[in-house]
């Protein structure tokens, strides 16, 4: 935190300030996320009437389901492709808008359309198209001579779950890379060109090294963006199935939750759950400070 | 010139990315302008056909249909509209002021709060998801447009960015306001909320985004159908998605409810990307 003076020397306004957002932070945020560590130590009956402490049951009940594995594994999958595949196609996209263009804008802006868009529609838009009877895509899928049905292949359904979640998220990339590549000083560029390097050396030697900050805080946020902002895709297009081959960690605690009403194995769920986004806010936070530094 | 690429190419390319992009959105417009029983035959057309003017009407003020059960448009629109309405100013309210706090005054437990606030980062609403549903119906607000957005008005994001936009203003600035006789509530409005114009204009396009497409928060919070939101009026639409359905009034829904996110990324693409990339630092 920056070390300056104050500039007003009020005792209690500060505290007045901060009453609002103090409020509906510890209200909403604080205590339910303590509740949900609670939780996840004790066993209630489904009405919350008896409580006791059980320690680590509820850790080793969902370390234990090999079901419990699979959403894991399947939520580190969805997540790294979904992750690399937007970004490498981003990547490219920005590489190529990087000169001055005419119609820049225009491409901006049909890019970043997806990105405006609800989840839920974005899954409408999709199952439409891969619908298995009326669906454009699987009409043509079944003229070459491939079924496409991905209400019962699960294999299927990923990729849709994969297809959509990366055609919402490219202009979001877009932006980014397009910025890291215009923040390249241009006389590292003109130094290049002098040597006589190519333009694809030019790209693997000097500009994605140094968008590589950029790389980083964008797999961050993919990665992120896959295990949380998905839930209304996945609730639209699959709902976690068939046969949970879409059920990734955040919805599988949606279900156990509010579907089965096993609240405690929820709740250790999402301790776990919380665990892996305080180490992504750490990873993403030092990182930061590190790109701070060397500028 | 360096990296002369030939320009031909970076057009083919990025014409192809902009083809991609929108073409689930063409055909999607395209089937809300057939009836239901030429998209049944799973031979869909990709030129207009001529009964848009029936489903938009039909999407908008029933929503219903022979083989379609959901919320009318015009209700869902409104809804999110007024969600969303509510949230950017409660959140742009919320946090300047924290911000204000946090930047200008000092007293005790001031970094305290700052962690407290940065710390609900880590917390996205579906790993706390039971307590804060228990949260919100002991507070009797299941069904309540206070339910629905209260518990969305808070955020780290908001702070953090009037933190930094704050943090950019002169000093001297606010002196000399003091100097004028001027309290820190009157500088607070005349001074520093006038200057951080441009970053509040881009924290409002983002959370006005955020709030239009929430799902699962008010998939909780409502089972009223008076309170139906977009995404929740579209997920009613869709149900299983089944090949005969009304798909040309789930469309026609699909293409209505866009067109807000649409004209904001349109009409506002700067004041995005520059929120999108002021957020992030």
């Amino acid at each position: 935190m920056t070390k300056v003076s104050a500039v007003f020397p009020n005792k209690v306004l500060p505290y007045l300030l901060v009453t609002p957002q103090l409020t509906l932070t510890i209200i909403f945020f604080i205590w339910p996320s303590l509740q949900a560590l609670y939780q996840s130590f004790t066993a209630s009956d489904p009405f919350g009437v008896k409580t006791r402490f059980v320690g680590l049951k509820n850790f080793r009940d969902i370390f234990t389901d090999p079901y419990y594995w699979h959403s894991v594994r399947l939520s580190f999958v969805f997540a790294l492709q979904v992750s690399l595949f937007v970004m490498a196609v981003a990547l490219l996209l920005a590489f190529m808008a990087k000169n001055p263009l005419r119609g820049a804008t225009v491409y901006k802006v049909f890019l970043l359309w997806p990105y405006a868009l609800a989840p839920v529609t974005t899954a409408i838009l999709w199952v439409f198209m891969f619908q298995p009877s009326i669906g454009i895509v699987a009409t043509v899928l079944r003229y070459m001579g491939l079924t496409w049905n991905h209400t019962l292949h699960g294999g299927q359904a990923l990729l849709l779950l994969i297809l959509a979640s990366v055609w919402k998220q490219i202009g979001y990339n877009f932006v980014f890379f397009l910025a890291a590549l215009h923040s390249v000083p241009k006389s590292f560029l003109e130094a290049a060109a002098v040597d006589g390097a190519s333009s694809s050396q030019i790209f693997t030697r000097i500009l994605f090294p140094l968008a590589s900050p950029t790389t980083f805080f964008l797999l961050v946020m993919n990665v992120i963006f896959s295990f949380f902002d998905t839930f209304g895709i996945i609730d639209t297009l699959t709902k976690g199935g068939p046969a949970k081959a879409t059920e990734t960690m955040c919805y599988r605690l949606f279900v156990d939750g509010f579907k089965s009403f096993l609240i405690n194995r929820s709740a250790a769920q999402s301790a776990v759950l919380m665990l892996f986004v305080m180490i992504l806010t750490a990873l993403q936070f030092r990182f930061l400070q590190h790109r701070v530094h060397y500028e | 010139m360096i990296g002369m690429q030939r320009k031909w190419v970076a057009h083919l390319f990025l014409i192809l990315g902009v083809v991609v992009t929108a073409f689930p959105l063409y055909l999607a417009f395209i089937a809300s302008t057939h009836d239901a029983a030429t998209i049944g035959r799973g031979r869909m057309p990709l030129l207009p056909g001529h009964y848009g003017v029936d489903n938009y009407e039909q999407a908008w003020s029933v929503g219903s249909g022979e083989r379609v059960n959901g919320t009318p448009v015009r209700i869902t629109m409104w809804n999110s509209f007024l969600m969303a309405l509510a949230i950017v100013v409660g959140k742009v309210v919320v946090s300047a002021l924290t911000a204000y706090a946090v930047v200008y005054f000092r007293f005790p437990l001031r970094d305290f709060f700052f962690w407290l606030i940065f710390i609900t980062l880590m917390l996205p609403l579906e790993v706390r998801i039971i307590p804060t549903y228990k949260v919100v119906s002991d507070l009797r607000l299941i069904n309540t447009f206070t339910g629905l957005t209260l518990p969305l008005m808070v955020s780290a994001t908001g702070t953090l960015l009037f933190r930094q936009v704050f943090l950019t203003i002169p000093r001297e600035l606010l002196e000399a306001a003091k100097v004028d006789g001027a309290g820190p509530l009157r500088c607070l409005w005349s001074v520093v909320l006038p200057v951080s114009t441009p970053g509040m204009a881009a924290l409002s396009v983002i959370l006005f985004l955020y709030g239009w497409n929430q799902y699962l928060w008010p998939l909780l919070i409502t089972t009223d159908r008076k309170l139906d939101t977009v995404a929740i009026g579209l997920a009613r639409m869709l149900g299983n998605a089944e090949g005969l359905m009304d798909w040309n009034v789930v469309m026609a829904a699909t293409i209505l409810t866009s067109t807000i996110p649409t004209g904001v990324v349109i009409f506002m693409h700067r004041w995005l990307v520059q929120g999108l990339i002021e957020v992030s630092k």
